[in-house]
């Protein structure tokens, strides 16, 4: 490969793609307050106690049940797509890492659907660079990333850069709502 | 960084955690229905998941939200090529800001992608994330930096890892 990756987006895509209608049609977004305020508080943690809901649901000034549907209806349409733990990988003994893919644009949605049916995948986004293609893998072990990133070049027929972390500055996923 | 593998785990941490690793249910007392599944008690359930969380083994209990569909429509990794003597004050730079989600450093491929430093930054729209970039640009003296900006264009899987088999 040549040194120096001219600065070209890619045009796999149309504009309608990314179109935030598309989206929220799918997922059907339509959050009131209270929706808002259970998002903003929950990003916050939730508590590790006998009556979760019941705590969040005083501070919110909800009854629990209420509390329960909201957020059984949030995650149903898919407002939410985790409501649980979120893990550190390395002390959890698991592997962990970003890598990226340059895909011909003709090629995309094959090698698309190939990396995605790995269950290592955790996410997958297409990015406007010549680099197209990043995904997020997380392993049960450190040494199960070599070993997926060598099954994807094999099944794809595409090089992977695999580009772990080597130091953390911030880690702040929140969202205001 | 490579940070080790916490030795307190013990096979009934490994065991809780694959258990919720998939989401809590959405229930009064989650933490009752967890243990019935695993045949442990609730107040053990409580416990461990507070000490795997005091441990930082669980980075938090919460909740993960599609930003896309909550208003922030556009988001862009930003990646930079930082000297090495300067990753250190300049990630905790990038790393102060709001609209900055995630800031790290990883490593290089050259000669190809020479690129050291990464921040996630999310806006409304396209030009909200480009003037953030701006502002980062300017304040935390990045103008002599190479830098480029990746929008993304679709997502296509967003699921939680999964570490442990249950």
């Amino acid at each position: 490969m040549s040194a120096g990756w001219p600065q070209r987006p890619t045009k796999c895509f149309s504009a309608a793609d990314v179109s935030s209608k598309t989206a929220r049609a799918i997922y059907g977004a339509d959050v009131d307050t209270l929706d808002r305020q259970i998002l903003n508080r929950l990003q916050d943690g939730f508590p590790i106690v006998e009556h979760p809901f019941a705590a969040v649901a005083a501070e919110l000034g909800v009854d629990e049940s209420t509390l329960i549907e909201r957020v059984r209806q949030l995650r149903e349409d898919g407002t939410l797509t985790r409501f649980g733990p979120l893990y550190h990988a390395e002390r959890l003994g698991g592997g962990l890492t970003l890598a990226a893919m340059e895909i011909a644009p003709d090629d995309f949605e094959r090698v698309n659907e190939q990396v995605n049916a790995f269950p290592e995948v955790a996410h997958n986004y297409a990015r406007d660079h010549r680099l197209n293609m990043w995904f997020v893998l997380a392993t049960e072990s450190p040494q199960r990333i070599d070993e997926v990133i060598s099954d994807i070049e094999q099944v794809t027929g595409y090089r992977v850069y695999n580009m772990p972390k080597q130091q953390e500055f911030f880690v702040g996923l929140k969202f205001e709502v | 960084m490579v940070s080790h593998v916490d030795s307190a785990l013990d096979a009934t941490d490994r065991r809780l955690i694959a258990a919720i690793q998939g989401g809590l249910p959405l229930v009064a007392e989650p933490y009752r229905e967890i243990g019935d599944a695993i045949g442990m008690p609730e107040q053990d359930v409580i416990a461990r998941i507070s000490a795997l969380r005091d441990r930082g083994v669980i980075k938090r209990m919460g909740v993960v939200v599609r930003h896309h569909e909550l208003g922030y429509h556009a988001n862009a990794m930003v990646v930079w090529d930082v000297p090495d003597d300067k990753v250190q004050p300049l990630g905790e730079c990038i790393g102060n800001y709001e609209f900055v989600t995630l800031c790290y450093r990883r490593r290089r491929y050259l000669p190809e992608w020479p690129y050291n430093l990464y921040c996630m930054i999310h806006g409304s729209d396209r030009n909200a994330v480009l003037d953030h970039v701006a502002q980062l640009v300017d304040e935390c003296r990045l103008a002599a930096t190479p830098h480029e900006v990746l929008f993304s264009r679709r997502r296509f899987k967003q699921n939680g890892a999964r570490y442990l088999r249950g």
